[in-house]
This record gives structure tokens, sequence and C-alpha cells, in this order.
């Protein structure tokens, strides 16, 4: 299957937002001094925290492993510097629960020495796919776009279908955030080595990066690295600028005109989507053998002095690298990761920057509001046009409300992709997208309550089945016994017949160890004696033997 | 450092309630003058009472509830109700309809039901029911458009004639009132007039009734102001008038010495009044994109079956209320397929 981009589709509902992307997208990418001290997460992505690999104390080089993928959906976790271990030890870490989390603590040496194994891979493009999967794998690297979705794991879902379109992703459609159009525009030729990468490792027929049309400098720089090389099948598409058109699925949608199924995967349309800075860590991982070790950030908003794109170990704390931002203005009210219309509040800067973070946003009150009380919801449905998904979120409001967990999910509560739409058009200031995290969580709570309680409720019927069983069986044995009693003597009897042979094997037994022993030829007659004690005491016990066994017999 | 952590999204979010209901109150304007001077200072009279009596009672029944005054009461809801209530009135009705009506509206209709955003039914034309069931006489006391050069109260005589019942010397009631060209349409359709015969009264004018088509030609004004500062969707307008102007327009074709034009039914009682300030009220409409076309189709059919055939001369009114009823079956009927689920 073949698609065409001269015809863009659209997406239901989206918001036109003032980008504020201007603030940050004046400086090039800036890097970051090496932080005194790192503080990595072993868990900065979808799935199992990583298992450490390293002990208190132990020195460490930059790109070392320091932490295992645990399990198929995990990514391991490397050390962005070089330097010794301090701690492994429960940290807050970045996360919207607020929790902390087991990270590794590394103090940095100041070298910044590359662990000396590391390499590339010649002739990438000749590679067996699994080859390079793993080496993706091993490289620790997940979705750069915020969600960090290990890389390889969805890389993997080629091997189950036919991939007939790879999207990479570089709309970045939330407002501030420009770290993905800093790195199309300075490092485009990674992009696009990283992207051939991708697509060999999934044979995919078809590729598109789809840029929303407010980024010419970035559409610009790909299309000159891809003028380079000799590649077909691989086009650069302006998508019109509309939240959320960087969504999996919008961008899918506007570029193809087909909807992911619910609960479903892009991969069930033979599609695979990533982001720009995953393809650009890819080439990194393959072409030079560096895995995850830091990522571009953007530090924006009017909370900070100097707002730019930085360079950023994976690990630094954010403090650090507000004040290379010049630190903050007098203002300053608020600290999110992420965008603000999906990024999450971060209680304090005292935190590191892990994988997923795409911009650090400090600001003030006059940008980003503080939380006011609602008002009643005048059912204007306005939330319903600005929807993405095609939800109802009055209804929802209205069912999450009542905790009708039921209703919910009848209007589909789970297609909800929390992009802040609904809330932000409505005229009651209703923190809709809140009430529908709260349901889902009632919703995911009770399921997990349902399943222990099923465990419990097999566990106990087994239990009783076992019980029963036993019971039956004890019984049976008796009834067994009783009717062997019962029946009277004979020479059928099998009782007797047991006994017969039981005197055979015995009989058997006894001749062949009444067998001459070997080498008893010109035997000392020191030696002679020996042995003649040896055989009575042999033949001692031998009776002795015989008289337990016939016991048993009876 | 220590920062709040709300839920996201972060960007600030106007409180827009209030701004919707001021620019309600704005685009009913243009329409409120053009009453005015067409029915005279009985409009303002009764838009000032409504009015007055609707925040009032509003704040009591609020103070009785325990709830907020001052933060609800600012959100301009409850004046809305009471104005349009108003214009639905008479001008010459006594004093008495417009705060009985206004009470009823908004104790009864809207905060028996909850309040804001929880009644059912749309409060201002339950207030309107509830006078024109209740006290018919004093519901017919419409006055003749002042074009026509008949009587006309000045302030002071009308005011007198609200607050006290007291008719300026030298007056009967009858020569201040007349009937509504609706009402004039429909009791000489009833004594087998032809159209011709009744629409050459100068009761009537190019299209409406004399005075009527331009008081809903500048409610049809104040109804393209909302919809372009989106404080409405077009969705029920166009349902609604184009339904009444499909409808009638096919029955005036099939007869058209029997039944009204199309443009006489557009521009005649509370068709524009009712298409963009009544039937859009959202609490009581229907919610889904799909739904709101229904809704107002309904409206638009019933609008015309009821001026047609039924006991009353306009029925914008009950067509609201009978669709509102229906608005939560519409609604569930109506559900958009949500994204990635097969239709």
């Amino acid at each position: 299957m073949s698609y065409d981009f001269s015809h863009l589709h659209r997406f239901p509902g989206g918001l036109r937002l003032a980008s504020h992307k201007d603030l940050s997208t004046t400086r090039p990418i800036a890097h970051l001094p090496l932080p005194r001290r790192l503080t990595l997460p072993l868990s900065q992505h979808i799935g199992l925290p990583a298992v450490p690999l390293v002990e208190a104390g132990e020195r460490v080089y930059k790109g070392q492993m320091i932490a295992a993928a645990e399990g198929y959906i995990s990514a391991p976790v490397h050390a962005s510097s070089s330097g010794t271990v301090v701690a492994i030890a429960e940290l807050p870490i970045p996360h919207p629960s607020g929790l902390s989390a087991p990270c590794i603590v590394i103090d940095t040496d100041g070298k910044d020495e590359w662990l000396p194994t590391l390499a590339g891979v010649d002739d990438v493009l000749q590679r067996d796919p699994a080859e390079l999967r793993n080496l993706i794998r091993n490289a620790g690297i997940v979705g750069l776009g915020g969600a960090g979705f290990p890389a390889s794991v969805k890389l993997n879902t080629g091997l189950e279908r036919r991939i007939d379109l790879l999207v990479l992703n570089g709309a970045e459609c939330e407002p501030y955030i420009s770290c993905d159009d800093l790195l199309m525009r300075e490092r485009a030729a990674d992009i696009i080595a990283g992207l051939r990468i991708l697509r060999h490792v999934l044979n995919a027929a078809q590729c598109v990066i789809g840029v929303e049309d407010n980024k010419p400098e970035a559409m610009e720089a790909l299309r000159a690295a891809l003028a380079q090389g000799p590649d077909e099948g691989i086009q650069v598409v302006a998508v019109p600028t509309r939240y959320p058109a960087g969504g999996e699925k919008q961008l899918i949608q506007v570029l193809t005109g087909l909807e992911v199924p619910s609960q479903g995967l892009p991969a069930d349309l033979g599609i695979l989507c990533h982001n720009v800075g995953t393809a650009a860590a890819v080439y990194q991982a393959l072409t030079r053998g560096h895995p995850l070790v830091s990522r571009i950030v953007t530090v924006s908003g009017d909370g900070v002095t100097e707002p730019c794109n930085v360079e950023v170990p994976i690990g630094t704390p954010i403090a650090e690298l507000i004040a290379f931002c010049g630190g903050y203005t007098r203002d300053v009210r608020r600290l999110l990761m992420g965008g603000p219309m999906m990024g999450i509040a971060l209680p304090s800067d005292q935190l590191p920057v892990i994988k997923t973070c795409n911009c650090i946003l400090a600001a003030t009150d006059a940008t980003l509001a503080p939380t006011k009380p609602q008002l009643p919801c005048i059912r204007c449905s306005e939330c319903a046009v600005a929807c993405p998904a095609n939800l109802l979120p009055q209804q929802l409001y209205w069912h999450a409300h009542a905790r009708d967990l039921d209703a919910v999910q009848e209007y589909d509560l789970f297609d909800c992709i929390e992009c802040g739409c609904c809330a932000q058009v409505c005229p009651s200031h209703i923190p809709l997208v809140q009430y529908f995290r709260y349901a889902k969580t009632e919703i995911w709570d009770q399921e997990r309550e349902r399943e222990k309680a099923d465990l419990a409720r097999l566990r106990h019927e087994f239990r009783l089945e076992r019980l029963e069983r036993e019971k039956r069986e004890k019984a049976e044995r008796h009834k067994q016994k009783r009717k062997a009693l019962d029946t009277p003597a004979g020479d059928d009897d099998p009782r007797k017949a047991a006994i017969a042979a039981a005197l055979e094997r015995v009989k058997a037994r006894k001749s062949v160890a009444d067998e001459v022993p070997r080498n008893t030829d010109n035997l000392t007659p020191e030696q002679q004696r020996q042995i003649e004690e040896a055989n009575r005491r042999r033949a001692a016990a031998r009776s002795h033997k015989a008289d337990t066994d016939n016991g048993a017999q009876d | 450092m220590d920062f709040p952590t709300p839920s996201s999204p972060h960007l600030p979010v106007p409180s827009r309630v209030a701004r919707m209901m001021q620019l309600l109150m704005l685009a009913l304007l243009p329409g409120i003058l053009c009453a005015w001077w067409v029915l005279g200072w009985g409009v303002l009279i009764n838009l000032l009472l409504a009015g007055v009596t609707a925040v009032a009672a509003e704040a009591l029944v609020l103070r009785l509830r325990g709830r907020p005054v001052l933060p609800t009461l600012t959100d301009f809801t409850a004046p809305v109700t009471g104005l349009l209530l108003a214009l639905a009135l008479p001008p010459l009705a006594p004093w008495w309809i417009a705060v009985l009506g206004t009470l009823f509206a908004i104790v009864l209709a809207k905060h028996l039901y909850g309040g804001l955003g929880y009644n059912p039914f749309n409060p201002a034309m339950i207030g309107y029911v509830v006078l024109l069931i209740s006290f018919p006489r004093e519901m017919t006391l419409w006055v003749p458009p002042a074009s026509l050069g008949g009587t006309t109260l000045d302030l002071v005589d009308s005011l007198r004639l609200v607050f006290t019942g007291a008719l300026p010397p030298n007056l009967g009631i009858d020569a201040l009132t007349a009937a509504t060209p609706l009402d004039s349409m429909k009791t000489r359709l009833g004594l087998s007039e032809t159209l011709s015969e009744i629409t050459s009264s100068p009761l009537f004018g190019n299209y409406g009734g004399t005075g009527w088509e331009w008081i809903n030609f500048w409610f049809l004004v104040g109804g393209l102001v909302l919809l372009y500062f989106k404080v409405i969707r077009w969705q029920i307008p166009v349902a609604m008038l184009g339904t009444l102007f499909l409808v009638s327009g096919l029955f005036h074709l099939g007869d058209s010495d029997q039944y009204a034009s199309p443009l006489f039914h557009l521009f005649s009682g509370a068709s524009m009044l009712g298409a963009f300030f009544i039937a859009t009220d959202p609490v009581s409409a229907a919610t889904t994109t799909r739904g709101r076309l229904y809704f107002g189709a309904g409206i638009g059919l019933l609008v015309y079956i009821i001026r047609t055939w039924g006991g009353y001369p306009d029925g914008v009114a009950f067509a609201v209320l009978l669709m509102n009823m229906a608005a939560p079956t519409i609604d569930y009927y109506t559900r958009p397929r949500s994204f990635g689920h097969k239709g």
C-alpha cells in the first residue's frame, strides 16, 4: 500500500494555540557544563524499571550500562558521564505521582570518559535487522517525544506484520517546546541517517517526516539533508499547525486519513511512528556506539531569564539547568516538565532530567494559570467540538462526577488521550482532564481488585477441590482394601502371587551376591583372612536383612 | 524552590459564562430597541420588572441554598432569563405578570432542579407557559404597532396602567390593544377568509406583520452577532428556521390561500428571538452536533404545527419545551463515533 501526501486530512477538533516557540528558537543548542552529580532513575520509560548492574563505590565510564532492562517492555540505563557510583537509593523523580523511586547516583569525575569498548557498527544498512534491534535495545533508546516507550519494542511490532509506512514525528505541537525544531534545524543529517536505519530495520517501503508548518527552517534543513542521499520514498510533509497534530494518532490521521483502532496500535494499520529525536538517537547508537546518555531540553517560559535549548546529560538536576539559563525571573510561580497542555507540574527543581523530559517550563501566573474554582457545566458542548478523539467530554464529566464508572466506559473514556483541549475551551473552566484521569485510575484500581479477588477465589476453589479429591481418594483406597480383605484366599490370590514374586527377587539378589569375587588369586594370608572376615560380616548382615525384608513383606 | 502541582492543562482558561451572557444581552439590544419603538414603553417596563425580579429571586434562592451569592449572580444567567421572558410578554400586562413569571422561572424551573446547568427545561419558557395557561386574558394585552397611528401611551401613562391598572381618561382597554398579526392570521383563517384578504389589512407589512417584521429582523441581526462571537453554534437556529421555512413553504405552495407564506412565518411572533436566543439555551438543548440539528428541526416543525393547527397563535415556547423533553433521547441516539471505533 502506498500513501500520497499531496492531499492531507483533518483530525476532529483540536485547537489553535499561541505557540510561544520563538522564545527559545533564537539561540542554537547550547551544551550544559558537566554537572557534579547525576541522578539516574531506574524507570525513565514505560515498562518495568531497569535492574542495577553496579554497586555503590564502583567507578563507571560514560556510556556504561549501569542498569539492565528487566523483561520485554523495559529499557536499560547508562551512565551519562564517568565517575563513581555513590548511592543506589529511593529519590524523588519527576513523575505525576510525586513519589520517590530507585535511582543510581553518580558523582562525576570531570573527565567525561567514554567506555573504551563502545564502537559503532559498520555497514549498518547491510546488517540483520534483528541484530540492529538488539543494539537499539541495549542503547536504552526510548521514545523521546515524551511518552518514553522503549523504541526496540515498537520496532518489534514490525516482526508480526508488514509495516508499509514509517512516520517520523517532527510536529511538536505543544506551545513553548522547540527541542525537536532545533534538532531538525541543526542535526537534520543525523535524523535522516537514523530514519534510514529504522527503515532498514522495519523493511518499510515508504517514509514520511511530518512537521508542523510553523517550522519552515526545520523542513528546509531536512530536505537539504535528504537531497544529499539517494533516498526514494522519504518525504518531508508540512502538516497544518493545530494542537494536537503531534499526537501519534492525530499525525497518522492527518497524513493518511486512517484512524488507529481503539485499543489498537498504528501497526494494526501497517504504520509505525517514531519521534525525530528517537531517530537521531538511533543513529548515534548504531554508527557511533553511543547509548542514550543525553538529550535536548527546551528551557522556556517567562519564569526563566534566558530561554533556550540545551543538550543535557540525563540525570542532571533541573535546578542546574535553570541556573545555566540565567536562573528564574522574579515572579516565577510554576515549574513544568513538558508543555503547558500535557506536561506535569513539578513540586521542586531538585529533580533530575530524564529521557522523556523534552521541556522544562518555568512560568509566572500570567502565563500559567493558578487554579480557580470551577463553575457549573452549562452543557455548551464546546468541549465536544474541541475533542480530537470525537468524545463527549461533557457527558464523561457528568458520569465521572457521579462516579458512574460503567457509564464513562460506555462513553469511551479510554479513548481519551488527555490532550487537554476540552478543559482549555470550557467556559466554566472545569478541570475535565483531571476528572478523566481520576475515573481511569478508579477503573484500573477496580480492575486490580477484581483480579486479586478472582485469584483468591480461584485459589480457594482449588483448595476445596483438592480436599475433596483427597477425601475421595482416601475413601477409594479404604474401599479397595476392604474389598481385598473380604475376598477369600485362593490360588489366584493376588497377594500370594505378589509374595512369590518378591521371594523370587530376593533369591535373584542373593545369587548375585554369592558370586565368587574376582582378583582373589595369589592373596597373602593376611588378605585371605580379611576377606573371610568380610564375608562373615556380609553373611551376618544378609541374614539379618532377609529377616527384616520378610517382615516387611507381611 | 517549591511549586504547586495542579493537573494539566496549565494554560489559563478565561471564565466565559459571564462574557457569553453579557454578549447575549448586548445582542438582544437591537431587537429590544426596535420592540420599544414599535410596541411602546410597556416593553421596557416588562424588561426592567423581569430583570430586577430575576436578580432578586436568584440572590434569595442562592442564600436559602447556602450557595455563594455574588460569584453566581455575576454569571448574568438570571437577568438573561428575565429579559427573554419579558420579551415574550404583552406590553400592557399588569406588573405582577412579569414578576410572577420570572419568579416561577428562576425559583421553580431553575433552582428547584439544582440551578444553572441542571434545569431540563428552558426556565424563561416555563415561566411564559405558566403565565399563558394561568392568565390567558392578561397575556393577550398586545398593542398595535405605533406606525399604524393608533392610540399609544407615553411613559407615565404606561407606568400607571401597568402598576395600578388605571387607564387614561376616555380610553377603554380595547382602544389600546390589538391582536398580533399571528393571532389575527389564525382567527381570520378560521373564519375562512383568504390569505390575500387577510394580508391586505394594515396590520400586515411587506412579508410579516407590520412592525413585527422589523423586530424579528433586528433579533436576526443580534443572532448573527452571537454566531460571529461563537456564543452559539449555527446548528439549532439554522435547523429551526430552515424547517419552518421548508414546511410552511410546502403548504403555501400547495394552497397559497389557506397557508401563510414562509417569510411571514420566519418574521412573525417569536421566530427569530426563539431561534437565536431561546432554543439555543445550551443547558436544556441537545448537546451533540447532529442532535442539535434534529433538536432545531423539531422546534421548527412544532412551531408550524402549533401556529397552523394548534390552539395558540404562536408556538415557540411550547415547541422549545417539548423538544427540551426530547433532548436527552436525541443526545443518546446521536452520539458521534469515537475516534478509532467502527461506525
